[in-house]
């Protein structure tokens, strides 16, 4: 296709590797250090850790890197927003909540009203607005398009009634994003609307669910007649799964987390020099460094696989399928990580330690043991949400069964 | 050729599974993870009543079993019922050091445990010692009659409920030296030995020990002095048993909770059971559970065996299962989705113990370290 062919080049050019530096520059001047220090240890964050992250990100303007900038985005391409990724995980700086910036912000641009668009964006950037999603339901999760919540139009507003579940940090939010169900005789996807509605609505309660790592993360958010204005609805009416479909996709920039897992196995390798075992280091010992190894192998392969896309993104191409290999394969690697730091911990991985206790006493064992069993039972999330990794096999299945190869 | 249990031993399977179905739900065991103690003294009570106990000994010491097969046959069932009390800690591990090595007075406290009246722990591990059963850095100075200990202990499990601690310590030797190690009989509160409890991700409580000048009598002393390693090393294989037992028990129960949760569970207008993807991973998991059963009779068989034997059956158990184990709880809580990632479903604390199994007395690799090893004595 190109004029001029060129040859392979599997490194950033000149000016991606100043962008480079230039992230790294700010990350070493900007992210606070007692943040990346409970990012590194494992520790969960408050409201306060993310909003003052959040803020920073914001005055230096790339809080928001796939916005274009008409909105307040950085307008870099595809390599550039994976160069930003990747630096603020190997600083530990704290995750972007994703559920405004790369969830609701794009299905606004795109759906949204004018109106919509100039009151919420603006709120997204300034941290006035923490979202939440409001997806799944407890008969609702792989099969997202039978969900039952229900909206009846009641003049200028909508009753809905129902339950959501799985809402992340929703203990945070001030508002939710919801699917609702708007005509319940049409086909499942076809009876689809998606509202934005106030969390301090009357009739919304938030009940939190206590996970396997004894943390609260996410929660049950039940509707009892609660009135929602009609100009709430993003788009139009019964069109929601349209729009949940492309917000989906958006949840799946950076799905291969290549930073998470260089950080994660940077830290099982400092944990493995200092672990000693029959007398010399864990890192020397055979079987555990062939684990090592075999994961490293596997996470370089990934991230130019990751990369092969984006080069591609960058030129024009929208991913297909290959969005869906990155997050079956990254959410393994990740895994398999947090599986090897486990292990690396040895007896110290049993104690639980909650975060609640860390504040005053001394840690149990080496610093570095407390989280690791936290993390890799919390972890197990990563192939269960997102779509999961079963779901992403049957769309790269059909896709490829089907003679769809792109 | 005979896989069956005894009637004895049959007997008190049922008699335990029973007991357990009846008072052992998540809710009551999510009660006692979250208590000060970290278990039921009462449940304790009734199951030393029924003899649960008095199973892992055996009759010269003062129970009626105490084999292999017995061990095997309590921490199943303990395992299906994911049971936080310290059956391993207490009884299995320091009762039955006490039992082996005990002299009279020591004899009696086995009398105590077996009904229930005397808790006990295992201080053996160190903050250094990772899953090195020769690594005792804490040391074991004469004094006149005694001696005083000082040094560091980690994660001992029970510590805190313990009325009195079994601690090994070095009299000669150096740190990984297999001779020199002695074991004494300390009371939980002796002077200058002080703890530092926390709970256990998979339930229970244990402490970090600090001995700090502690002075002990002759009659603390357990067993001869600087011969403790072969009595430690005949009841961590007795260990290693009910551990993969154990872990085989919560390995039933989270493949029993998975086929009842996909048949139950609609997705896509169908039971997520015909989902013929999930079938087939759910088939692994049972071919991979019968071979976990397998390896459970095979290391419970050879408890009794020679200890080359008894090792190399015993690490090829805890290496298969730590394999094994790790597969089952991560693919039960795939097929069940989010919900088994809750507190409040069974799933989540069953799962827990099976993984952490594998940081109790050596993890898969270490095992199969230790496997191969074995077998090159073996030659």
């Amino acid at each position: 296709m190109d004029e001029q062919e060129t040859d392979v080049d599997l490194t950033y050019n000149d000016d991606e590797r100043a962008f480079r530096d230039e992230v790294r520059g700010f990350l070493a001047e900007q992210l606070p250090p007692a943040l990346s220090a409970k990012v590194r240890a494992g520790a969960a964050l408050d409201k306060a850790d993310h909003d003052r992250w959040h803020a920073i990100l914001n005055a230096k303007g790339w809080l928001a890197p796939t916005w274009p900038e008409e909105h307040g985005g950085c307008g870099w391409d595809a390599v550039r927003r994976h160069i930003f990724e990747e630096e603020c995980a190997l600083a530990h700086a704290p995750r972007i909540v994703p559920f405004g910036l790369t969830m609701l912000g794009p299905v606004l641009m795109q759906f949204g009203s004018d109106a919509q668009k100039a009151h919420y964006l603006p709120r997204i950037l300034s941290g006035e607005d923490w979202w939440c999603q409001g997806y799944s339901e407890p008969g609702a999760g792989s099969d997202l398009a039978s969900l039952k919540t229900r909206a009846v139009r009641d003049g200028d507003h909508y009753v809905v009634n129902g339950q959501k579940t799985w809402t992340t940090l929703g203990q945070h939010a001030n508002k939710i994003f919801c699917l609702v169900r708007t005509d319940p005789d049409a086909k499942a996807q076809e009876g689809i609307s998606f509202l934005l509605i106030d969390m301090d609505t009357p009739g919304i309660e938030l009940r939190p669910i206590m996970l396997l790592d004894g943390t609260p993360e996410v929660n049950e958010v039940w509707f009892t007649d609660v009135r929602v204005p009609v100009e709430n609805r993003v788009g139009e009416e019964n069109k929601g799964w349209t729009y949940a479909k492309y917000l989906l996709t958006h949840e799946r920039t950076n799905i291969a987390g290549v930073g998470f897992s260089r950080a994660g196995l940077a830290s099982v390798k400092r944990m493995a020099r200092a672990e000693m075992s029959g007398g010399r280091p864990l890192i020397e010992n055979p079987f555990f460094a062939a684990r090592l190894a075999q994961v490293e192998i596997d996470l370089m392969a990934m991230a130019t696989t990751n990369l092969r896309i984006i080069s591609r993104a960058a030129r024009g191409q929208a991913p297909g399928v290959e969005s869906s290999m990155l997050k079956v394969k990254g959410t393994v690697i990740r895994q398999e990580i947090n599986d090897l730091a486990r292990r690396a911990a040895g007896p110290y991985a049993m104690p639980f330690v909650s975060e609640a206790l860390e504040g005053d006493n001394a840690p149990v064992g080496p610093d570095y043991a407390g989280p690791v069993a936290r993390q890799y039972f919390n972890n197990r999330k990563l192939s269960i949400f997102g779509g999961s990794n079963e779901i992403q096999r049957n769309i790269i299945a059909k896709t490829v069964l089907a003679g769809d190869r792109r | 050729m005979n896989f069956e249990l005894t009637e004895e031993r049959q007997m008190l399977q049922d008699t335990l599974r029973r007991f357990l179905s009846d008072r052992y739900d998540t809710r009551v065991r999510n009660a006692i993870l979250e208590s000060d103690l970290g278990y039921a003294p009462e449940i304790w009570r009734q199951l030393a009543e029924l003899g649960v106990i008095g199973a892992l000994f055996t009759e010269a010491q003062g129970g009626f079993g105490g084999m292999g097969f017995d061990i095997a046959t309590v921490f199943e069932e303990l395992g299906r019922a994911g049971v936080v009390e310290p059956f391993l800690d207490c009884a299995l591990l320091g009762g039955g050091l006490l039992a082996a090595l005990g002299n009279e007075a020591q004899q009696a406290l086995v009398e105590a445990v077996i009904a229930g009246e005397c808790q006990l722990a295992l201080a053996h591990g160190e903050p250094a010692g990772r899953y090195d059963l020769e690594h005792v850095a804490t040391r074991a100075v004469p004094d006149g009659a005694g001696v005083v200990l000082n040094g560091r202990k980690a994660v001992v499990v029970n510590a805190e409920a313990a009325d009195h601690v079994i601690v090994s310590a070095r009299e000669s030797g150096s740190v990984l030296d297999r001779a020199g190690i002695s074991l004494f009989v300390v009371p939980r509160d002796a002077d200058g030995m002080t703890l530092t409890g926390y709970p256990l991700i998979s339930g229970g409580r244990a402490a970090e020990l600090v001995l700090d000048h502690v002075r002990l009598g002759p009659e603390a002393r357990l067993g001869a002095a600087g011969a403790g390693y072969e009595a430690l090393s005949t009841r961590i294989a007795a260990a290693h048993v009910a551990l993969s037992a154990e872990a085989l028990g919560a390995m039933e129960t989270a493949t029993a909770l998975t086929r009842d949760y996909m048949t139950t569970r609609t997705q896509f207008g169908r039971p997520i059971a015909t989902f013929q993807a999930l079938q087939h991973r759910m088939a692994d998991l049972l071919i991979e559970v019968e071979q976990a059963r397998s390896a459970v009779i095979l290391a419970a068989g050879h408890l009794e065996a020679a200890p080359l034997e008894r090792d190399r059956n015993g690490a090829a158990a805890r290496t298969l299962i730590g394999r094994v184990g790790r597969l089952v709880a991560e693919e039960t809580i795939q097929l069940h989705g989010g919900i088994a990632m809750t507190q409040e479903y069974e799933l989540a604390h069953i799962a827990k113990r099976i993984v952490m199994t594998d940081h109790r007395f050596g993890d898969t690799d270490y095992h199969l370290e230790r496997f191969i090893a074995l077998g090159r004595d073996a030659a």
